[in-house]
Order: structure tokens, then sequence, then C-alpha cells
């Protein structure tokens, strides 16, 4: 699971819980997989990244290389900027670990690269 | 980037996946190829979108989604797949990989904890739904029978995705679905009118028992 997939998912779909996100991630295996740097993908990306969630899931996978607190505008020409915002989103790779829920503390196992966010019947 | 149009882009490899891995997922058939078939048909109005997030539902091996992602290689975007099925997001991560390809799968019920971050996003949408019908007590597994299990006409699982079509697409996104005869597309497409869709049938074909078409659907423009 790369980092910009995460940014995606919510736990909202357990009962009960009302925003359930961003997942906090409880890396097992993390790999550093090579993707090649393209800024254009990059800058399309931004506006749809949720910056917070972000720079918290590379904390927590370990990536210390500061991503900046905000990224504005006239920061997109800044391809130094831009390659450290690309390590983040697309070379980091939870390949075992858990995702958990902010709210209600349940667990969602990422496997072989995968998360698995399906919930038992009693829980939605 | 280039148009493509006159080329013709390779099917995915799928040689790593064995008779054995097909006792668990879906095997590709007629219906997945005549979604090959649609996409490479419609791939410069694909192209023309430059779309930056693409998501399949459903997507069993693979193979819809590593095509696409081939059909749009020059173009970088966000392949994402779902299946309810968790072998078959692991064989379709294989797929991409053996087609030098990068898929994000997720193992989830149909979008879930995906359509809150995706509203109005996706730009191309693929489904290849269990569409068979079938009596309803087969709907709902997660192993091999989710495949093709759609219960009463075939629309158990189409129907219930269908609600959700609206909510994902980008304001000039694609979403393309198999259907059957059976699955009645002329009541579909009075659905996804009143949505605010517009249907257009891309490619029918007939497989054996089954009367196969490739429906398109996009926002009606103003
Ligand atoms: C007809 S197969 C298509 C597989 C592949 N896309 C293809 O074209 O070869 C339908 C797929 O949908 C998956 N599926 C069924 N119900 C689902 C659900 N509720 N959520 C996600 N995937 C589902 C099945 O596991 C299966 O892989």
């Amino acid at each position: 699971m790369k980092l910009l997939t995460h940014n995606f998912l919510t736990s909202n779909i357990i009962k009960g819980v009302k925003n359930g996100y961003p997942l906090s991630i409880l890396p097992g295996k993390v790999e550093m997989k090579e993707v090649d740097f393209n800024p254009e993908f990059i800058t399309r990306m931004l506006p749809k990244i949720e910056w917070s969630a972000l720079q918290k899931a590379a904390k927590e996978c370990g990536f210390e290389e500061g991503l900046p607190d905000t990224v504005g505008e006239e920061q997109l020409g800044d391809t130094d900027l831009l390659k450290r915002v690309h390590k983040a989103l697309l070379e980091i790779e939870v390949v075992e670990g858990k995702l958990v829920c902010p709210e209600s503390g349940r667990e969602f196992p990422i496997n072989n690269g995968i998360p698995n966010m399906l919930l038992n019947e009693d829980e939605v | 980037m280039s148009l493509t149009s006159l080329s013709h882009f390779p099917t995915p490899k799928i040689s790593h996946l064995s008779t054995d891995d097909f006792k668990f997922i879906y095997e590709p058939a007629e219906d997945s190829f005549l979604l090959l078939d649609a996409l490479e048909k419609d791939c410069v109005r694909i192209e023309k979108l430059r779309p930056c997030i693409c998501l399949e539902v459903g997507c069993g091996s693979g193979i819809c989604i590593t095509f696409l992602a081939t059909i749009l290689k020059s173009w970088p975007s966000l392949y994402l797949c779902t299946d309810i099925n968790h072998k078959a997001t692991e064989i379709a991560q294989q797929t991409g990989r053996e087609n030098g390809i990068n898929i994000q799968p997720v193992t989830t019920d149909l979008v879930e904890s995906l359509d809150v971050r995706l509203k109005g996003q996706v730009d191309i949408l693929l489904f290849n739904p269990p569409y068979v019908v079938t009596p309803e007590s087969e709907v709902g597994s997660k192993g091999i029978e989710a495949a093709w299990a759609g219960g009463e006409r075939g629309r158990q699982v189409i129907d219930r995705f269908l609600t959700k079509v609206s909510d994902l697409l980008s304001e000039e996104g694609l979403f393309y679905m198999v259907v059957i005869k059976e699955n009645i597309p002329e009541e579909i497409e009075q659905m996804m009118k009143k949505e605010g869709f517009d249907m257009e049938t891309v490619l029918t074909r007939r497989s054996g028992p089954e009367l196969l078409s490739i429906l398109r659907f996009q926002r009606t423009q103003a």
C-alpha cells in the first residue's frame, strides 16, 4: 500500500464511527520502491491530497525527510519539494502492517501490500 | 501526449495465473474481453479526458484495470481497484506487476472506505459486476460465487452500486459497465437518467446463451 492510497481510505464504514480519518498506520514491514518521477502527476494529484494525513502517515512509516506543513501554489515549481512529495506518496510501500481506526481502534490488516477493509456483519 | 487511436494495445499477460487460481477467482472470459474491446474502441475519448484517478470495482484477476493503464501508458494516473474477494486483489496486484503496471488494490465491499475521499474524483470507473441471474440467497459470498451471483434479474449488486456512481464520478468522468440482456439495460438507462447520466451502448456481443453489452455512462452535458 502506497501512502497515496492510504490518503483515500477512511473507516467511517464502521457503525458509530463518524469520520474515521486518517487511519493510523502500524507498520510491520515497509519498503522503498523506486518509481519514475513525474512532476506533472504530483502537481495534478496534490490538490486531492489531505496534506496533514500524508505528513502523519509518512512519520508513522519512519520517513522523516521533512514534508513542510503546507504546500502552496507558489511551491509547485520547487522540484526538490515535488521529489520529496513523490517519494512520500509513491515510493513508500507498506507491505505488512495494520491500519487503525482513530475513533474505534478497530484494526484492518495489510497483507502483501493490500489493505483489507472488510467488516463483519455486526460492525456495519 | 500523443493520441494512439490507430495502434492496438496488447492484451495483458495472465500466464502467471494457473487453473488453481481460477478455483478462487474469476477467470477472464468473454465479458472481460468485451470490456477490453470497448475500452480500446473508446481509447481516444479516454485519453482526451487525461484521467487522474481510475477505479475498477470487482477487479478479479485485474485484467481490465491493467489494460486501461496500458492504454493510458503515456499518461500517469492512479489506478485503484477493489474486490470483495481478498484472493482477487492479491492476484490483481500480481497481474499489474507482470505487465509493468502499478495498480493499488483494496479488499472491500464495492467502494466502501474509499467513497468519502473519492467523492467527485473518479475520472474512469469500470465495473464488470456479478450479473448472472441466480437465487437471491447465492449473493453475498466473499469467494468465487461472488464473481457471478447477481440474484433476481442479476441486478442485486449492480443496483447497489448504481446509487454510488454519481457521487464518485468527476464532472466529465466515464463509467463503463458490463451487462447481459436479462439485467434489462433499458431500465438501468432510466434509473441513471434520474441521476443525471446519459447511457450509450459501446459494444454488444453474443457469447453462448449470454447477450453481453458494455454500457457507458456520462453526465448529461448542458
Ligand atoms: C464477473 S467478475 C469480473 C472480474 C474482472 N473484472 C473481469 O472482468 O474479468 C466480478 C467480480 O466482482 C467481484 N465482486 C462481487 N461482488 C462484489 C462486491 N460487493 N464488492 C467488490 N467486488 C465484488 C467478484 O469477486 C469478482 O471478482
